[in-house]
């Protein structure tokens, strides 16, 4: 299938899902989780394994796999203190262990790496909306969550609710993570959301440019996938990832240093 | 009747099982220094934390009506290549209290920062510079209260100083109301009008000359008495 020229609205809602994805992804490294959010994607695993099995859509699953996780997560920081890292490495790979169980094995890869050719029309248009849902609500609350993000304690004196926040920030986070599950897959959707905005930091020269900048390299990383994937007939969503990693070794170069 | 503007009532604070605050009562009057002195893990920080609510608590913390209160934490756990530079950080809390960007030209003249580091990360920043940016955003907004923790490393005795020098001369001009947790006691006997001493629990409450005796010292710091001995015969 040619998805360059047919499928105009597919391409518009990735470039969407990358801009949410980007702009996430720097709220993200702030909160110094790139390892917890590269495999937080991973909980949608026995979701979308448990629909698949059931013949529901496999979306719905993964979308209510990714909410408890989110919910999870909160609680556990709340209640135990121990750095989210820890708590996200043992829970999700734990996840994908079950998750990889459960969904059929001609299921698997798609699910894992995604599949394009799978997104309807529909889909493409509720992703589209959603993803610009995302980003309004992430520039909206953009001050709130860098303060909470940078520390609880100030977000707390300054008169915030550090733990309402937190859980919009995950929530947003795994909603992010969601959209993107249809054309990237389980494990490289995290790596949309961290590795452009790590390539970002690099260039930025302020948190404004960095919020842009990120967003940026991620629909670029996209775009460029897309092509060279469509070029030279290889998988869609391993190509977008070497893209913004090459992006963001290109990107270290323009590190300053202090 | 005195003006308290802080009154704490059997504060305890638990970690599980352990204990890391037990049983704190004391009050701090309005306009005052009061400095909080302990050894490492005396649960300086978290008697701040549970001050502002930010960890469980038993007991009665009551703050007086219409009390703001600027925190300046000890350090903050930033990612090393964050983004957010001095303007951006400021900014940040000026935007979210709807105050006007002047705000951030007026605490950058509080704290003696030169307006040509707002540019620079806030990761880049020198250690001194770090802390008086924490402390000006403390004061964004015009607290009535600040709540001082301060660093144990990173900056020069001068500087630290010069910090406190400042901080007492906001004090005097907007009545704030200082609680700090210091570890250098030469600048406690100099600045503060209370002095609380904290080892889990409170081992002495009072003005600093009558209340840091050689033999309070010696239990709240066990072996390191001597130095701080050596503290007291220069103040």
């Amino acid at each position: 299938m040619n998805v360059l020229d047919s499928n105009l609205i597919s391409i518009l809602a990735m470039a969407s899902v990358a801009a949410a994805s980007g702009l996430i992804g720097a709220f993200a490294l702030m909160r110094k989780m790139t390892l917890a959010a590269d495999a937080m994607s991973h909980v949608a695993l026995p979701g979308l394994g448990v629909a698949i099995l059931l013949k529901l859509n496999p979306i719905i699953g993964g979308a209510v796999a990714l909410a408890i996780g989110a919910v999870l997560v909160w609680l556990l920081e709340r209640k135990t203190m121990i750095a989210t890292e820890t708590i996200i490495g043992v829970l999700f790979s734990a996840s994908l262990a079950v998750g990889t169980l459960l969904t059929p094995e001609n299921e698997l890869i798609d699910t894992l790496f995604g599949d394009l050719a799978k997104l309807t029309f529909t889909q493409a248009i509720i992703g589209i909306v959603a993803a610009v849902v995302i980003i309004g609500l992430v520039l909206f609350l953009k001050s709130r969550l860098t303060i909470a993000l940078i520390s609880p304690d100030l977000a707390k004196t300054s008169g915030l609710d550090y733990n309402r926040l937190n859980l919009w920030f995950l929530l947003l986070f795994v909603g992010t993570v969601l959209l993107g599950l249809n054309f990237l897959g389980i494990l490289l959707m995290g790596s949309l959301i961290i590795v452009p905005a790590a390539a970002s930091k690099n260039f930025a020269r302020s948190f404004n440019s960095d919020l842009i900048i990120a967003a940026s390299v991620s629909i670029f990383s996209v775009l460029a996938g897309l092509a060279i994937s469509e070029r030279f007939s290889i998988a869609l969503g391993p190509t977008i990832i070497s893209v913004a990693a090459a992006v963001f070794f290109i990107s270290i170069l323009f590190r300053r240093s202090g | 009747m005195e003006d308290v503007i802080l009154s704490v009532k059997n504060l305890s604070v638990f970690f599980g099982e352990e204990a890391i605050l037990k049983n704190l009562s004391f009050e701090v009057k309005r306009g005052e220094t009061a400095a909080i002195i302990g050894p490492n893990g005396a649960g300086k920080t978290v008697l701040f934390k549970s001050l502002i609510g930010s960890v469980p608590r038993h007991g009665e913390v009551s703050w007086a009506p219409g009390t703001k209160i600027g925190y300046v934490p000890q350090k903050l756990d930033l990612d090393r290549h964050l983004s957010l530079t001095l303007g951006d950080f400021l900014l940040l809390k000026v935007k979210l209290m709807k105050l006007d960007k002047s705000e951030v030209r007026r605490v950058l003249e509080q704290v003696h920062l030169l307006s040509a580091k707002l540019k620079i990360r806030l990761t880049y920043l020198s250690g001194g510079d770090f802390q008086r940016s924490l402390i000006a955003f403390a004061l964004i907004g015009k607290p009535n209260v600040l709540l001082f923790d301060e660093p144990t490393s990173g900056i020069d005795l001068p500087g630290e100083e010069q910090i406190y020098q400042t901080v007492h001369k906001l004090q005097d001009q907007y009545r704030l109301t200082v609680i700090i947790i210091s570890h250098d006691l030469n600048l406690v006997y100099r600045y503060a009008d209370t002095v609380l001493c904290l080892n889990r629990k409170l081992f002495c409450v009072g003005n600093p000359e009558e209340t840091l005796k050689p033999d309070v010292l010696d239990r709240l710091y066990g072996s390191a008495m001597m130095h701080h001995l050596h503290v007291h015969e220069r103040a």
